[in-house]
This record gives C-alpha cells, sequence and structure tokens, in this order.
C-alpha cells in the first residue's frame, strides 16, 4: 500500500506531470504564472481542492452513478460536485479561516472551472474506480493530492523563470507570451526525460 | 434505452443538484461573514490604481482600513479633494487639510552635462546599475536615468529624457512610490504649489562637482544670500529650499551661476516649467 502510493507520488509529481505530459491546466499555468508568489498562491488552491475533489467525487460516482446505472453521465455529475464544493469551501473558509482565505484569494473560485481539477476526477474515475472502496478511495485522495503537487512545482518553477526574463530583452516579436510558450515547451522538455523511467 | 433510465437520470440528478443547492444555501446563510458596505462604497471611489502610496497593500485595502478606523480618510493622494470629501462624509467625519504633493527629480545631470563613468549594457534598471559602482555617472548622486521609477508609477507620470527621469505634473499625483524606489534618492516630495526647486542632490565638494557636471550645484551659497526670505540655505555643499517660506520672487534663478535653480509657473490649466534646460556655462 504504502510503495504504491509512493509509486502514485512519483508518477504524478514528476513523470506524468499534470502540465508537462497530461497538458491539463494550461491555462492558469500561462494565466497566473507572472511572479512567483502568486503562482503559489494558485497552486496552494488547486492543491487544496483537487485534494477533496477526488475524495467526494470518488464517494459520489461509487454510491449513487454506479449505485443507479448512470456511469455515462460522470463528467456532468462532476462538474456539478466540483463546482459546489468549490462554492462551499469559499463560504467554510471566508468563515473560519480568513487568514486561508484571503491568501488563497480570487483563485480559489477560478479553479471551479479548472480542467486539472475535472480531468484528475476521471482519471481517478478510470484508474481506481474498479478496486474495492477503501482502496480507490485512498488511491484516489493520493492521485488527487500528488498531481496538485505536481502542478504547483511547474507553475512555481515556470514563474522563477519568467520573472528573470522579464528582465530580459528578447526579440520585439518575442515579448510578453510567445516568448513564455517557448520557455514553458523547453521546461515541458526537460520534464520528458522523467517519461523514461519505468514504473511498475 | 426505457422511459425508465431517462426518468432514473433525471429524478437522481435533480434530486442530487437539489440536495447541493440546499446545503449551498444554507452554508451561505450559517457560514454569512457581515462586510461592511461602506468598505465596498470606499474602494469605488477610489482610483483603483494600487500604488501602495498610502501604505496599505492596495486599494480595497485602504478602503477596509478607512472604515475600520485605522486610516484617515484623506490618505489617498491618487484622488482628488472632491472624492476624499466624499469618502470623509460616508465615513461621517471631517477632512483634515492635505497640502497636495507632486514627485520632483533633483538632477540637471542629463547626458549632455554631467560625465560618464562607464558604458552599462545590463539589464533596465537602476537598482542594478546603482550596485555597479554606483551607476553609470561620474556623480555618485546622479539620476541614473534607467527608468526605474517609470516602472514604479502606476500614473505614468514619469519618462526618463537624456538621461533624467522628468515627472509630468499633470498626471503626478504625489504617491511617493518613485520615492522610495530611487535608489539615489534623488527624487523628492514637494508641496504642488512650490515655485523653485534646487535641480541637484549632489553631496561633493564643489571642485569635484566642477569636475563631473556641468549643472551641478557647488555650494556658492550667491543663493542664500540673495534670498529675499531666507528660505534657501546651502547644507553639505548643496542648497535646498524650505517651501514654506520661498516666495517664488525668482531671485535665486538669476544669481545661480550654474542655472540649476529651476521654475515652474502656475497657469491657467496647470503647473509648466519655464525654462526648458538650465543653460551651460562652460568656464574657460
Amino acid at each position: 500500500m504504502l510503495k504504491d502510493i509512493l509509486l502514485i507520488m512519483l508518477s504524478c509529481v514528476l513523470i506524468e506531470n499534470f502540465i508537462f505530459s497530461r497538458f491539463l491546466g494550461c491555462c492558469p499555468f500561462l494565466g497566473v504564472s507572472e511572479k512567483p508568489d502568486t503562482a503559489l498562491g494558485m497552486g496552494c488552491a488547486v492543491i487544496f481542492v483537487m485534494t477533496l475533489a477526488s475524495a467526494v467525487c470518488n464517494i459520489v460516482y461509487r454510491f449513487v452513478l454506479v449505485a443507479f446505472n448512470l456511469e455515462y453521465l460522470y463528467n456532468i455529475a462532476f462538474i456539478l460536485i466540483i463546482a459546489a464544493l468549490v462554492q462551499f469551501i469559499e463560504m467554510f473558509l471566508k468563515k473560519f479561516v480568513p487568514s486561508l482565505y484571503s491568501a488563497l484569494g480570487i483563485y480559489l473560485p477560478l479553479i471551479t472551472t479548472n480542467c486539472a481539477v475535472l480531468g484528475a476526477v476521471i482519471i481517478n474515475m478510470q484508474k481506481y474506480a474498479s478496486l474495492p472502496f477503501g482502496k480507490s478511495l485512498i488511491y484516489s485522495v493520493a492521485f488527487g493530492f500528488f498531481s496538485a503537487v505536481g502542478f504547483t512545482l511547474a507553475i512555481v518553477i515556470f514563474a522563477g523563470v519568467r520573472a528573470r526574463i522579464a528582465y530580459s530583452e528578447p526579440p520585439k516579436c518575442f515579448k510578453g507570451v510567445p516568448i513564455a510558450l517557448v520557455t514553458a515547451g523547453l521546461i515541458a522538455m526537460a520534464f520528458s526525460g522523467f517519461s523514461g523511467m519505468q514504473i511498475g | 434505452m426505457g422511459i425508465k433510465e431517462i426518468m432514473l437520470a433525471f429524478v437522481s440528478f435533480a434530486v442530487m443538484g437539489g440536495i447541493l443547492g440546499v446545503i449551498l444555501a444554507f452554508a451561505g446563510k450559517k457560514f454569512a461573514v457581515k462586510t461592511d458596505e461602506r468598505v465596498e462604497e470606499i474602494k469605488n471611489l477610489l482610483p483603483g490604481a494600487n500604488c501602495g502610496g498610502c501604505g496599505y497593500a492596495g486599494c480595497s485595502a485602504l478602503a477596509e482600513a478607512i472604515v475600520k478606523g485605522e486610516a484617515n480618510p484623506n490618505s489617498c493622494t491618487g484622488t482628488d479633494p472632491s472624492v476624499n470629501k466624499k469618502i470623509a462624509s460616508i465615513m461621517g467625519v471631517e477632512l483634515d487639510h492635505r497640502v497636495r504633493m507632486r514627485a520632483q527629480v533633483m538632477c540637471s545631470g542629463t547626458f549632455n552635462h554631467s560625465k560618464i563613468k562607464y558604458k552599462y549594457e545590463g539589464i533596465d534598471d537602476c537598482i542594478a546599475a546603482a550596485r555597479l559602482g554606483g551607476g553609470l555617472k561620474e556623480c555618485p548622486n546622479a539620476c541614473i536615468g534607467l527608468g526605474t521609477c517609470t516602472q514604479y508609477c502606476k500614473f505614468g507620470a514619469i519618462s526618463v529624457k537624456n538621461g533624467v527621469a522628468v515627472v509630468d505634473y499633470h498626471k503626478c499625483v504625489g504617491c511617493g512610490v518613485c520615492v522610495t524606489h530611487c535608489p539615489k534618492s534623488v527624487i523628492h516630495l514637494v508641496p504642488y504649489d512650490s515655485k523653485h526647486w534646487v535641480g541637484c542632490s549632489s553631496k561633493d565638494k564643489g571642485a569635484s562637482v566642477r569636475k563631473y557636471c556641468d549643472v551641478g550645484c557647488f555650494g556658492c551659497s550667491l543663493c542664500q544670500k540673495n534670498c529675499e526670505t531666507g528660505a534657501i540655505t546651502v547644507n553639505s555643499n548643496v542648497a535646498s529650499i524650505d517651501y514654506e517660506k520661498c516666495n517664488g520672487c525668482d531671485k535665486c534663478v538669476d544669481v545661480c551661476p550654474r542655472h540649476i535653480i529651476w521654475s515652474a509657473n502656475k497657469q491657467k490649466n496647470g503647473l509648466f516649467i519655464t525654462r526648458e534646460k538650465p543653460q551651460i556655462i562652460k568656464e574657460q
């Protein structure tokens, strides 16, 4: 069990990184990576929501969708649950943990419609739904958490690089987003080096 | 697919949506945080540039601080006085008198007038250049002219002309952000209506100033001797003006041998510099 979770961690953070190998969550990756601080804020919000969404969706999938033979409606169900969950978390934090609420700030509602969260939940369903309940829940939560950690790692590295690029003088046609895209490609190539690792 | 499956899907999703809706509605009531409407009202009145000149993180942080009573309704320098009055009336307090300030670059040493120490090819940032031997000009107190202040100015009021930053008085709101970011401290806040200022911050002795700058103050004290109101004093080799005492008589402007006491005239549509650049007197 522990070994499996360790493998999930390695594969989610490095080998099958959400941004660089699954190409999920590219919008916030480019949108909120101007400064390392905000990138870290976004990353924390994603970790928070993805872990919770993985757990809740796993339970709902097993006890509502499978129970009523409604598996084919998983997309709609997951979107509904994630949106409601994020809303609920936002209200909860605002009331009880205002410091965390102001730290996550605008990023929390932004994640409602983030494809990375939905993607994580769907991959969870495809990978772990056939396992027994306890195992599937634990694996799903681990997958959601470590995928979000991988997302955070990628976005913070990228923000650090972009902070340096801000001081360089690329040719005029490359200024701004184009040079950021080229950089993202280079980082993705670096990460593709991990894909040679075979994990059980 | 029979009607049964369709009904099942319909009903189960309706129930799930209903439950989530009820939970959210309940949570919205239960977890409601009381926010003061005045915060929103004041936030809408503030300029929204988030310049940080007031000392708070941004306009919304200032709005909250004003409502809490931590900050003065007058704290924002970027607004019209009439807007500050509105903010004060929302808060139900009287407004203190505030002198409108403007940023003024106390350096006249453009590339034509001051000697260059080395050719700088680094990143366009005064703070980086200042670390490299104190900047590219020979004068240790000169404006470096790479425009760090222009980057920090949220109002687009500063531009760099020929190696010296110039403030556009029509756009400057006197927030003072440039003052805190200038590595050479050549930008000062002066009262908006003040007429004269000394365009030099050099602390060096006159003899060395002559070597590297055609327009540097060498502390001859002629202005101090000729000032009627005693507004000008020469301290540490540079003249400085007490803006409260200055009556704008133009005498210092006439006597300054380096022509670096500048004057700005208030006209119908704003403040203007009356003389474009200092006249250079080459010594034989």
